[in-house]
């Protein structure tokens, strides 16, 4: 080894003239200029944005006042324990119905909109829909029922699931479509129905995926429910936050209804955790 | 599975049983939170076709209505800024708590706690609340729903962060950590250009939120474009709302259609 290498230094090949080797592939270029742009746009907008003559000095320090009282000191203000408490169910409620509802429909309608299923133009043009519904804010849908419902549970209802079944289509759909094509072939050719195949070949498999966006969308639609109390008036805990903290500047009970909502988000994590454990061993 | 069945007709009955049990329960569920919500199930669904019918009347824009047009092209410019600018400021101080919380990268135990457990308050805290806190000492100026949006987002993108680096492979930082580079190097020459592409596509993700959550908070502290739709839709001017209906989804389709293209283009 010693001597090969010895004798390879007197005529050492010179190198053909290559292009120079770069780290900066194309996506590395493309990822830059997506942050350079986002950067340019970022320091644009906080040098335009409308300030409104604020202090900022002064106005960190109320917000800081503002904090102290509301984790430190938290009251149940001019609201009773029993209100507070029914408008949190109130509020567990509309999420849950909500996604169970949505949950309904949204399979029926992603099996339909299920490339390996259906043709192609269906599929299409129920998810370019779905999409439609999906762009538009949960609360412009829950705004724009509660005309014509009038304001109340049941437009927030409708509002808030009409939105969960254009998420839930998408992310069921796309479930549905990773079942592969041979398995819907083989069982198509030994002569066993659409809806057969749907619910004994399909479904047990895909159960965990649904399973956990589903859980993922209730935990969004919470969220939802509390700000569709706050802008359109269900009944529920968002209602007494809004009225809280825009009415009667009591940061005492707005605290208080924070604790609350963090209880509530604590449960969640751990009932997520455990289904999804659950099913974790089972498969 | 762990039970062994006697026959295909006791695995059947079986199974029959337990999506009968679910199925119960989720029917029980789903009574009780009618009762709780009050909730018409069958009345209310009766009136969503009429809902979407009354909806492509009144909210189809007019001749009338495009004479808006420049307001609230202008407000839902300004909307998109303040989604972006919210969520490049966020993920800046989301990425430096990411490197000093995660498993992987952590200087001491202590402050991964300290960071796991402000990021999840963070997040946790309902946006509605964090926009109400902030309209009271900020009052209504852009600068509120930029607060309020960096809150929400800094807490999810550091967890979004800690658990992409947390996923690194830990061989590659311990063959420097071998070969002598410092802290400072592990940081900066293995762990971000190796989760640079995720964490960029974290970020337009959270864009995309965003922008759809900035609505509602131009709704609660009146600004930007969700203020401009509450201001007409108070005022009955629904073909106005409706032609901000519209051009917000368009933005959020165009949005996602061009985060896909990134995405692809950088991973």
């Amino acid at each position: 080894m010693i001597e090969n290498s010895s004798s390879n230094t007197k005529s050492l090949p010179t190198l053909p003239a290559t292009k120079r080797v770069t780290l900066l592939t194309k996506p590395r270029l493309i990822l830059r200029g997506v942050l350079l742009a986002l950067a340019l746009i970022t320091i644009y907008s906080l040098i335009t944005l409308d300030r409104a003559g604020l202090k900022f000095g002064e106005a960190f320090q109320s917000l800081g006042v503002n904090l102290k009282a509301m984790f430190l000191q938290p009251t149940v203000g001019q609201d009773t324990w029993a209100l507070l408490l029914r408008a949190l169910a109130t509020s567990v409620g509309l999420a849950m119905l909500t996604t169970l509802l949505g949950a309904l429909f949204a399979f029926f309608i992603a099996v339909f909109s299920a490339r390996n299923l259906v043709p192609g133009w269906l599929a299409t043009s129920i998810k370019a829909v779905m999409a439609f519904i999906r762009s538009i804010p949960t609360i412009l849908w829950v705004l724009i029922y509660s005309v014509v419902m009038g304001l109340g549970a049941n437009a927030a209802v409708v509002g808030l699931t009409f939105h969960s079944i254009a998420y839930l289509v998408k992310a069921y759909s796309e479930s549905i479509e990773e079942t592969s094509t041979d398995t819907i072939e083989a069982l198509k050719a030994s002569g066993v129905g659409f809806w057969p195949i749907i619910f004994q070949a399909i479904l047990p498999s895909i159960i965990p995926a649904l399973l956990s966006w589903t859980f993922i969308r209730f935990e969004i639609n919470f969220a939802n429910a509390i700000a569709v109390g706050a802008a359109a008036g269900a009944d529920d805990i968002g209602y007494y936050l809004f009225m809280a903290s825009g009415f009667y500047f009591n940061f005492h009970e707005v605290g208080l209804i924070v604790y609350l909502l963090l209880g509530v988000a604590i449960v969640l994590e751990i009932v997520s955790m455990k289904l999804r454990g659950h099913y974790l061993q089972k498969n | 599975m762990n039970t062994k069945f006697k026959s295909p007709q006791q695995f059947f009955r079986q199974r029959r049983l337990r999506l009968g049990l679910v199925f119960a329960a989720l029917l029980i569920i789903y009574l009780v939170s009618v009762i709780v919500v009050n909730f018409q199930t069958l009345t209310s669904l009766a009136q969503v076709p009429a809902g979407l019918v009354w909806l492509f009347k009144n909210f189809v824009p007019t001749q009338q209505s495009i004479s808006y047009l420049g307001p609230i092209l202008y407000q839902l410019w300004r909307t998109l800024i303040v989604a972006v600018s919210s969520t490049i400021c966020a993920s800046l101080i989301g990425l430096i708590l990411a490197i000093l919380g995660a498993k992987t990268t952590s200087p001491t135990p202590a402050l991964r706690w300290i960071i796991r457990f402000s990021a999840s308050l963070l997040r946790n805290i309902p946006v509605v609340a964090w926009a109400m806190i902030l309209l009271f000492s900020f009052k209504q100026s852009d600068f509120t729903g930029f607060l309020a949006l960096f809150f929400m987002t800094l807490g999810y993108l550091t967890r979004a962060f800690t658990e992409t680096i947390e996923d690194l492979d830990r061989e590659k930082l311990q063959a420097l950590q071998a070969v002598g580079a410092n802290y400072f190097q592990c940081v900066f020459c293995g762990v971000l250009p190796e989760v640079a592409s995720t964490l960029t596509s974290w970020v337009l993700y959270m864009i995309e939120n965003n922008l759809r959550d900035a609505t509602l908070v131009g709704i609660l502290t009146g600004t930007g474009v969700g203020f401009l739709f509450n201001h007409y839709f108070k005022q009955f001017r629904y073909d106005a709302a409706g032609l901000i209906v519209l051009l917000i989804a368009v933005l959020v389709i165009l949005l996602e259609l061009t985060s896909t293209q990134i995405r692809r283009a950088i991973a």
